[in-house]
């Protein structure tokens, strides 16, 4: 098999990267908000952020468009501020990932920390402990199996990212290629060889994931006591 | 001194209890579903009432109309049915969980040795018995010198002599704390024990017996 430029996996990995650190953070936020707090517009906002799950990805793509685009109200205001574009960059690339990714890891949040018996965050505070310490060192380590489940996910979603990205940050070669990118445009111009070859590397990428997240859980379940 | 003089809606009934506690041990017996364990967590600040008052020595815990007092400053110990120990923590870190770095922890070591779990300080909850997990429960619930304790069942995991040693244990320690303390159970035997009140709750309502 000949040589391949690698930057469409150092890509894909760079954006999927930097999205799901976002996602973890989003994701924690928006399941604390949501689960202990009543508040107007509380359904809205839910069904935002899980409405990527249900709808075809173009429309995502249009719509980060329409918000990104020189014209739309965050592009221009990014580049009249910062003089940058989202737009055919690497950046609408993640921002698509964060996009399609945020309601998979906001969905495992909300049910690892769920899973978490209330008896062990009420007995903490029972011992006079601030909320933000009950949730460090309790209801964070006890959900930690679902949120890293949740984290992987995530990751493999935004790795594997393609309509919505294709839309907003195009197919610029060793600009905004992305593996799924290389894989279409390889299979486009017939080249199967190429093709295959992003196929395995993307595979292996994804089982390596899945392996080490299982690996990992068994490992944390046993050092919480759940075997 | 703890007053409690309050009512709530549940689902079937209303809870209504009204008593004064000094510092005695009160059990609490009724049936399952008669507002036992409810009236342990208004007093916990897990629940609140609907209306009425709850204080302990002269502190508001609840006063209808009022902002009731947060959880954590009530100071109350409280030892949960099946314990709920943390699992992801060893059993010293359980005990000590609540307690300040640097405070004085003199209190905690007296407690391991009168109940004699200082083998176990190192191990998980998953890797002791039930009623080693009693016993280390009930020394956290009292790690942070709680003004009050709330056990909820506390021998119904265990066999009859580990109840009864484990009555021993708490005898002893609140002869020396001197604290009210609350305990809900199933066995009138173990009510008639170590209580020096007993207290019935029958669909909300309350009877005092002795």
């Amino acid at each position: 098999m000949m040589a391949y430029d690698m930057s469409p996996l150092l890509l894909s990995l760079k954006v999927a990267s930097i999205s799901t650190f976002f996602v973890f953070f989003a994701s924690i936020a928006l399941a604390r908000l949501m689960s202990r707090r009543e508040f107007f517009g509380k359904s809205a906002i839910d069904a935002l952020v899980l409405l990527p799950l249900v709808l075809p990805p173009t429309v995502i793509g249009f719509g980060l468009i329409v918000l990104f685009g020189a014209n739309g109200p965050l592009g221009s205001l990014l580049e009249d501020w910062f003089g940058f574009r989202v737009v055919f960059t690497w950046v609408g690339a993640a921002i698509a990932s964060f996009v399609v990714s945020l309601p998979l890891m906001y969905q495992s949040v909300m049910a690892a920390f769920e899973k978490v018996d209330p008896r062990w965050e009420n007995v903490a505070r029972t011992m006079g402990v601030s909320e933000w310490r009950v949730f460090r060192t309790i209801t964070f380590p006890l959900a930690w199996p679902g949120i890293l489940a949740g984290l992987i996910m995530a990751f493999a979603r935004g790795i594997g990212e393609f309509g919505a990205t294709l839309m907003i940050a195009g197919y610029i070669p060793g600009v905004t290629e992305t593996v799924p990118l290389a894989i279409y445009f390889a299979y486009e111009a017939g080249d199967m060889e190429k093709a295959a070859f992003w196929v395995i590397v993307i595979s292996a990428v994804g089982i390596a994931a899945i392996t080490w997240v299982n690996y990992w859980r068994k490992k944390t379940a046993v050092r919480i006591g759940r075997e | 001194m703890l007053t409690v003089d309050f009512q709530k809606s549940l689902e079937h009934f209303e809870l209504a209890v009204q008593f004064r506690l000094e510092d005695e041990i009160m059990a609490l017996v009724g049936s399952s579903g008669s507002g036992k364990t409810t009236l342990l967590n208004c007093i916990a600040g897990i629940d609140q009432p609907d209306r009425g008052e709850i204080t302990l020595n002269n502190r508001e815990f609840y006063k209808e109309g009022k902002k009731p007092l947060k959880i954590q400053k009530r100071k109350v110990g409280y030892l949960f049915q099946d314990y709920a120990l943390f699992p992801h923590l060893s059993v010293e870190e359980n005990i000590l969980y609540g307690t300040s770095r640097g405070s004085d922890l003199s209190h905690v070591t007296e407690l391991t040795n009168i109940l004699g779990i200082q083998k176990l300080l190192p191990k998980y909850p998953h890797q002791i018995s039930g009623g080693e997990k009693q016993r280390v429960a009930l020394t956290r619930a009292l790690a942070a010198k709680p003004d009050i304790l709330l056990l909820d069942e506390p021998f119904s995991a265990l066999d009859d002599g580990n109840t009864r040693r484990c009555q021993d244990e708490l005898m002893r320690i609140h002869e020396r704390w001197k604290i009210p303390v609350i305990f809900v159970t199933h066995r009138k035997a173990d009510a008639e024990r170590l209580a020096d009140r007993v207290v019935r709750i029958e669909k909300g309502h309350m009877t005092e017996q002795l």
